[in-house]
């Protein structure tokens, strides 16, 4: 066989696309990424913003894979708030509104000095199969280009429909084309299919708002920012607006129910409970009066406002209408329409943790057309399907991530084991173990791993190994200490007499104890710079939850060190209800920890799984 | 790896009971009761006491070393007297003890495959074993979902999952429209179902309705003598621990200690062609509560009729009213002949299906609610500190929920997720 034209193909240039090129370049193979058109590149096609509560937990932990998302929206940001900032930092998420073009454009830079990375343009209109293996893609233009794995990035081109009002047409996001061969070759894998939407809101020119009349939120006065290379924001920061539906606007609506797509019956799939349209807002919460929106820059140089809160799929004339019945916006111009979009998307439970399609070699899948939603969702599957891609090509190991160490890890794990019942996207509380990974310890969690797999660049090698030195020296110091409450009392901070020896670290754990305090004991602690300060108390003071949580983290890491062939047979396992059989055909664990949250899986079904797997290793024994 | 306990032979009355420790602490934990351990591999005598020093038995303790058990880790067992009253006490015993909790089911055997302790005809026989289990498991549930304490169940899920979603409501939802001030509302709910846990605790809900174990049904052609079967059931074998009309005015319901197993005995309507409506409904509910007992006693008469009611296999078919018959043969309430035979009887046969309930299930239960109640005052006590803890309190509120696992059922993200989207207008 001829030698393949790259080693990894990636088609599609949105956050997934992007991130899995870059990842599969890092890790050295030899890629290209295909998109339509290049200075589409890292377009933000929903709102202008990125990160949030399990968002910014992704992104971060992208970023300490040495990924992309975090720099880019670093150097875009133009409003920096940390989530939660009041609340503990298991639970605090970075998120920033970006100027679109700015991220757009480092994102192509960024791609584009990617050493052994091409950037290919043009419309993919079919793989290229070799047996039952996807070895390549053909091009609009009839050309060929073969590679030893391809990742599909997408998005909504499966039978993407745009909906405005009872206006319909075929199309992936706003002005693109969906290919029509590509969805066909895709329908000839026989995936297990679902149908989603989602939906945006008008946009408006920013010009025509009266910002006067309006209050603002302004950022953060200590900006956070994603990368743990950043330290402060390259752009000039701004505010948003906020502003409020009515009574009025709320009339309008329920007037012209029938006419929006999705209330007119045009539209099937399944949309976000957590980001409904305005139309799903006024219908469900009727007794609400009111609903909050928040007018997001998308730039600097941008007069373009999106609101966010009011996605919809009526028809223009509509949306004009409720538009200029809210305050502030009597006279704003929209745009650009708010639409609908639906689509088809994969069932994840066909896909494995390194995001493959278990039925057609060759082939990864990631982003929405895993049935998520979100750009950060997105990007975190890019860097995990194109590091696969990559090793696989190179015949090493997959990269896998957990659920004890990562939202990425939760994230895949519930998308191949659970599917989506709607579109997917992170919250902290799908994370069991939520105080242990936090965006603050990202790098701690993932760097080392992304270093064994040899896809960090030299800053982030330094930055992390300086970082690490710092932590472990300071910590030493703290462990050093065993004082007895006496000891601890002379220097003014108060825990009970109990007569126990406490080391600085069990002190910091106190809730009231700050590593300021402790500096009297050992003036070495001076010397420990802020941050690192800082890094140990957060670790401090979860330490005695994340102890108690150290059996669970056992258990669930024994379970997924024990693998379950593909080919495992369920239906052959006698004292498993039927229903459970199926979901377990279907879904096929890689390993038992999976099987382990099958739904409906009983501590005694796993002994059964278990027992039959011993039963096969001793027979090939 | 957690030390985990449990009574390894079957439920019910018997000579021996033994009780299977195993873990790391498995030694640690058998010398806190018994004092010293005898040398490894050999069995030695040991009076055995709680924390507070009282006997609990006198019982021969073995141990194993880690790596030559049967699960191949450290395995202590305690070979106690098959009394129901010791086997529930040196379990309740162990359960105080740090480091150790009670093995699921299956879990000794999941260990010993884990640690490669189980030979190939070992290993092929588990899928009965595990069949048995699972069904067994599956009837557990049934029965605490059924039963009396099912429905507070269900309203303790509703209101943890509650408070679970307003938690993580603030917490995920936070640039939201959400409220901001949750803790009135959370705290409400945490008090209200502390407050039944601590009933449940304390044993009185616990004890009577989850550990009625068994239904017997009499039935019967009219006058056969089933109600004075019951009486003298209750009067000789028991205490009457309640007495009360069913929810039809037909069926009387007696809860007795019989032979040692907790059985509620049931005296149903005469079955015989009805005379009215009414009797007609008393007999159709006999007909059901007879058929959804564990086990039947047919009193027959002198036609030896059993009334449209076809017996089971394990069911007893007896002669009423032996007092009037000359062979002896039979069971009489009136003057008590037969009746140490029949309660024998039933013993015997309620034990064969010893695994079905009680002992271990309550246990389960006991020591879940005590979990929970420690996380839920954790949580109570994090949730009044304030927002800025708030991530604090749902990891101590998961963990009750957690605990609660085998009464409520189990609660997935999904399930407050559902509750957050149906409060909450949420999609700024």
């Amino acid at each position: 066989m001829k030698h393949p034209d790259f080693d990894v193909l990636v088609i599609g240039g949105g956050h997934a696309g992007a991130e899995a090129a870059d990842a599969a370049a890092r890790l050295g193979a030899r890629t290209a990424l295909i998109t339509l058109r290049r200075d589409a590149i890292g377009v933000m096609s929903c709102n202008p913003a990125i990160g949030g509560l399990g968002k910014g937990h992704l992104v971060r932990e992208i970023d300490a894979m040495d990924g992309l998302m975090g720099c880019a929206a670093d150097r875009a940001g133009i409003q920096f708030r940390l989530l939660n900032r009041r609340k503990g930092p298991a639970v605090q998420g970075p998120r920033a509104q970006a100027d679109r073009q700015v991220y757009r454009e480092t994102m192509q830079r960024l791609l584009g000095t990617r050493a052994g990375l091409d950037i290919v343009e043009g419309e993919v209109t079919d793989l290229i199969m070799h047996g039952d293996r996807v070895s390549g893609v053909e091009l609009a233009d009839g050309s060929q280009i073969t590679a030893g794995a391809v990742v599909l990035t997408t998005g909504t081109f499966l039978r993407g429909v745009i909906h405005i009002g009872d206006e319909r047409r075929p199309g992936g996001r706003m002005g693109d084309k969906p290919s029509v061969r590509l969805a066909e070759r895709i329908d000839g894998f026989d995936l297990p299919l679902g149908r989603l939407k989602t939906g945006t809101p008008p946009r408006l020119d920013g010009r025509t708002i009266d910002w006067g009349a309006l209050a603002s939120q302004p950022g953060d006065d200590d900006p956070t920012l994603f990368s743990f290379l950043s330290q402060t924001p390259f752009l000039r920061q701004v505010a948003c607006g906020i502003t409020h539906t009515n009574e009025r606007t709320h009339e309008i609506i329920r007037d012209n129910l029938g006419r929006s797509a999705m209330y007119g019956g045009h539209i099937d799939g399944v949309g976000p409970r957590y980001c409904p349209s305005i139309e799903d807002k006024v219908i469900r919460f009727a007794d609400k009066t009111s609903h909050q929106i928040f007018l997001e820059p998308e730039g600097l140089n941008d007069s373009t406002v999106y609101p966010n809160g009011i996605s919809t799929s009526l028809p223009q004339d509509v949306q004009a209408e409720y538009v200029h019945s809210i305050a502030g916006l009597e006279n704003t111009r929209i745009v650009q329409p708010g639409y609908a979009i639906e689509y088809d998307y994969v069932d994840p439970r066909a896909l494995t943790a390194s995001l493959a399609l278990k039925d057609v070699p060759g082939l990864f899948l990631a982003g929405q057309i895993n049935g998520t939603t979100g750009y950060e969702e997105a990007a975190a599957q890019g860097l995990v399907a194109g590091l696969n891609a990559a090793l696989s090509v190179q015949g090493r190991e997959p990269a896998l991530f957990t659920r004890t160490e990562s939202y990425i890890g939760v994230m895949i794990d519930d998308l191949i084991t659970r599917g989506v019942s709607e579109p997917y996207r992170m919250f902290t509380s799908r994370a069991e173990f939520r105080l242990s990974l936090r965006a603050d310890n990202a790098d701690q969690r993932l760097t080392p791993m992304a270093e064994a797999l040899g896809c960090v660049g030299d800053d982030r090698r330094r930055v992390f190994n300086d970082k690490m030195d710092a932590l472990t020296d300071a910590r030493a110091r703290l462990d050093a200490f065993s004082l007895t409450p006496k000891q601890v009392a002379a220097v003014g901070i108060r825990i009970n007499a109990d007569g126990q020896r406490r080391s600085g670290f069990d002190l910091l754990a106190f809730p009231d104890v700050g590593f300021a305090d402790l500096r009297p004991l050992d003036p070495g602690l001076c010397d420990v710079p802020g941050p690192i300060a800082e890094q140990l108390e957060r670790d401090a003071l979860y330490a005695n939850y994340i102890r108690r949580q150290h059996e669970d983290v056992a258990a669930m890491r024994r379970d997924e060190a024990q693998a379950i062939p593909d080919d495992f047979d369920y239906a052959g396992l006698s004292g498993l209800s039927n229903e459970l059989k199926t979901k377990l055909s279907l879904v096929r664990p890689a390993t038992l920890g999976q099987a382990g949250r099958v739904e409906g899986m009983t501590p005694a079904g796993l002994t059964l799984i278990l027992a039959q797997l011993r039963r096969m290793e001793r027979k090939t024994a | 790896m957690e030390t985990i306990y449990a009574l390894a032979t079957a439920r019910g009355k018997a000579g021996l009971g033994v009780i299977r420790l195993s873990g790391p602490r498995a030694c640690a934990a058998a010398s806190v009761l018994c004092g010293s351990l005898p040398p490894v591999r050999q069995a030695g005598l040991r009076r055995l006491r709680d924390s507070d020093g009282n006997s609990l038995d006198d019982a021969l303790v073995i141990w194993f070393q880690s790596g030559a058990s049967f699960t191949g880790e450290e395995v202590a067992e305690l070979h106690c007297h098959g009394s129901r009253a010791i086997i529930s006490a040196v379990l309740r015993a162990l359960s105080g003890i740090a480091g150790l909790r009670l093995a699921e089911p299956g879990e000794f055997t999941r260990r010993a495959l884990e640690n490669e302790r189980l030979d190939l005809a070992q290993v092929e026989g588990l899928s009965d074993l595990i069949e048995a289990e699972t069904e067994m498991q599956r009837r557990q549930a049934l029965r605490v979902l059924e039963g009396a304490i099912g429905k507070r169940a269900e309203t303790w899920r509703a209101d943890l999952v509650r408070a679970a979603a307003l938690l993580e409501a603030t917490i995920d939802f936070v640039d939201e429209d959400v409220p901001v001030d949750v803790a009135p509302e959370v705290l409400d709910l945490l008090d209200r179902v502390r407050s039944e846990l601590e009933r449940e605790a304390a044993g009185v809900a616990v004890a009577e309705r989850i550990r009625d174990g068994f239904e017997v049904a009499i039935v019967g052609a009219p006058n056969v003598g089933k109600s004075t079967l019951l009486n003298a059931l209750a009067g000789r074998e028991a205490a009457i621990t309640s007495e009360h009309a069913g929810t039809t005015r037909d069926v009387i319901e007696v809860r007795m200690d019989l032979g040692g197993l907790p059985v509620t005995v049931l005296d149903t309507a005469g079955l015989r062609e009805a005379g009215d409506a009414v009797e007609e409904i008393g007999i159709d509910r006999a007909k059901q509560r007879a058929g959804a007992a564990d086990l039947r006693v047919f009193l027959l008469d002198e036609t030896g009729s059993t009334v449209g009611l076809e017996p089971g296999p394990d069911d007893i078919v007896i002669r009423g009213k032996a007092d009037l018959l000359a062979d002896g043969s039979g069971v009489s309430g009136k003057t008590g002949q037969g009746i140490g035979d029949l309660v024998a009887q039933i013993t015997a046969r309620l034990e064969g299906r010893a695994a079905r309930a009680a002992t271990v299930t309550r246990e389960r239960h006991r020591v879940a609610v005590i979990r929970a109640l420690a996380s839920i005052d954790a949580a109570w006590n994090q949730v009044s500190r304030g927002s800025e803890s708030s991530e604090l309190a749902a990891e101590d509120l998961r963990a009750a929920i957690r605990a609660l696992d085998s009464l409520v059922g189990r609660v997935d993200v999904e399930h407050i997720l559902d509750e957050i989207f149906a409060s909450f207008c949420l999609g700024k």
